[in-house]
């Protein structure tokens, strides 16, 4: 009985095998014979221009609105720009990157009468969508900058702007890039909802590969693979970026 | 030279006063500085001597009241404090020597950064023809900035330290490195927010010591500082703070040897 029943489960075992490599088979055919691998690079590259030109703006607007935040706000005009950074970082946090994308491509661009690629949109709302998080990250940071600095920058006798730029900032970005790395790994993820206006990544080249051989578990597993491997990848490089950033906190 | 009091006169505060909220810090202060002064500001804690300080150089901005330095008044906000700023070097109880620069990048950052932009400033006049071309290029700007830097690291004996960050240092080295950083600017003022206080007893001397170079120089230095001894020796003029008014203002030896306010004589008979 236990006989037969390991038997079985052999069998099993061997047509689970079967199974795969054969699927494994058809999808190497279609990803290697016919061209697949050209939608995978062009899908990978698309990934990761969204997601790190995404992360570039980002860091822009983000610095740019966490500034703004920490101003003092005796004046008016301080008052303005940061009731604007507000509603703005408001409403980029308060909806989800799918809607933004469709909003932008299907409300903003025919109301500008504009005309544009799935994938410069994707670059763009990654940008403002990241920009609205990374504000709050990098306000964060330059409120964890010691007091001390603005006040020494000033008393030499530069502006609030350039010691921000020099002093603060600089010191501020060391501080939070366990957490930008973490934003730009989430922004990698969430590239996987560009195909909604158009922009061909990652899920489409292997959704393509799946459509050609009529089979998903390979094309879908590889894709995770891949994403896997750019995030391992990148955790690398944020910590060795930290290392090599942590030179003004040695003693040696 | 009509006048000599009104040559040498540097900075003159005019019923200054600041407060923050409904907490009067300063109620009046009324004080002439001159050239080559060294006026020692003693009191208790939370008199407001260090609020005074920080005022003279618009670190806060004084609720009312004037500070004519140079024959403008800073306190006035419609007044471009960076460029007064420039004249009086701060040094500040926490050192706040910049993190993310090397030692002598410290030192130069303030000169460079202002020297380009003036002289981008005076190649645009030049451009438009309402200048002067600039005497100096770019590279002389830094380079001149760079030997002013070693030539004080020299004189306060860390040289060798030019390229290490403020990490390394001990507190009376960091305390030095950011008193030659004001000096970088050649202020015509140094204004001491109780330098002495953060560092371990046996840092304090030398950095004591380097003040009291300064002030042989010719120095021109307003000090907040609990080093009686300091104020004895060095100072040219005593100033004693509480509640935000100036109770006693004297000649050193005077001072000390006889307090006239009664609140002088009850802080000095305890700190003393």
């Amino acid at each position: 009985m236990y006989t037969n029943l390991f038997l079985a489960v052999i069998k099993n075992e061997s047509l689970l095998q079967n199974s795969f490599f054969r699927k494994l088979d058809k999808f190497l055919d279609v990803l290697i014979n016919k061209g697949g691998y050209t939608r995978v690079l062009v899908g990978l590259k698309n990934t990761l221009i969204i997601a790190i030109l995404g992360l570039v703006i980002g860091v822009l607007i983000g610095t740019l609105i966490a500034t703004v935040r920490v101003i003092p706000k005796y004046k008016v005009l301080p008052r303005v720009l940061n009731g604007i950074c507000t509603f703005y970082v408001g409403f980029f946090r308060g909806t989800p990157m799918v809607v933004q994308l469709l909003l932008f491509y299907y409300v903003m661009l025919p109301l500008m009468g504009l005309n544009m690629s799935g994938v410069n949109v994707s670059i763009i709302v990654f940008g403002l969508n990241s920009g609205a998080y990374i504000s709050e990250v990098m306000r964060s940071g330059i409120q964890s900058v010691d007091g001390g600095q603005m006040e020494a920058g000033r008393a030499v006798g530069l502006s609030f702007s350039t010691t921000m730029m020099k002093i603060v900032i600089p010191q501020a970005v060391k501080n939070i890039l366990p957490t930008l790395g973490n934003e730009f790994i989430a922004l990698i993820k969430e590239t996987s909802v560009v195909s909604f206006v158009g922009a061909a990544d990652l899920y489409v080249a292997f959704n393509m590969i799946g459509t050609n051989s009529y089979e998903f578990m390979v094309p879908y597993l590889a894709m995770a693979i891949i994403y896997i491997v750019i995030v391992v990848l990148i955790t690398l490089g944020i910590r060795l970026m930290e290392r090599g950033l942590k030179r003004s906190d040695r003693r040696n | 030279m009509t006048d000599a009091t009104e040559n040498t006169k540097l900075i003159d505060v005019i019923d200054l006063r600041k407060s923050f909220g409904e907490l009067e810090v300063l109620r009046g202060i009324n004080v002439t500085i001159n050239k080559g002064d060294i006026v020692c500001v003693i009191g208790p804690s939370g008199s407001g001597k260090s609020t005074f300080l920080r005022c003279l150089n618009c670190m806060e901005d004084p609720t009312s009241g004037h500070i004519i330095f140079d024959g403008t008044d800073i306190a006035d906000m419609k007044v471009d404090i960076n460029i007064h700023r420039r004249k009086m070097g701060m040094v500040f109880q926490q050192f706040n020597l910049f993190n993310n620069k090397t030692v002598i990048q410290n030192i130069m950052l303030a000169p460079v950064h202002i020297g380009l932009s003036d002289l981008r400033k005076a190649k645009l006049k030049a451009a438009f023809g309402k200048g002067p071309k600039p005497e100096k290029t770019k590279e002389q700007i830094i380079s001149e900035a760079h030997d002013r830097a070693i030539e004080l690291l020299t004189r306060i004996g860390l040289q060798d330290k030019a390229d290490v960050y403020p990490s390394t240092l001990s507190g009376g080295q960091k305390q030095r490195v950011a008193i030659v950083r004001a000096l970088a600017m050649n202020p015509e003022v140094m204004l001491f927010d109780e330098p002495t206080s953060a560092l371990d007893p046996e840092m304090v001397g030398e950095v004591l010591d380097l003040m009291k170079q300064l002030a042989l120089d010719g120095m021109t230095m307003v000090c907040v500082t609990h080093e009686m001894g300091f104020a004895r020796e060095v100072g040219s003029r005593i100033l004693f703070i509480d509640e935000g008014k100036i109770l006693e203002e004297n000649a050193p030896a005077e001072f000390f040897a006889n307090p006239k306010h009664p609140r002088t004589r009850e802080f000095l008979s305890k700190v003393l």
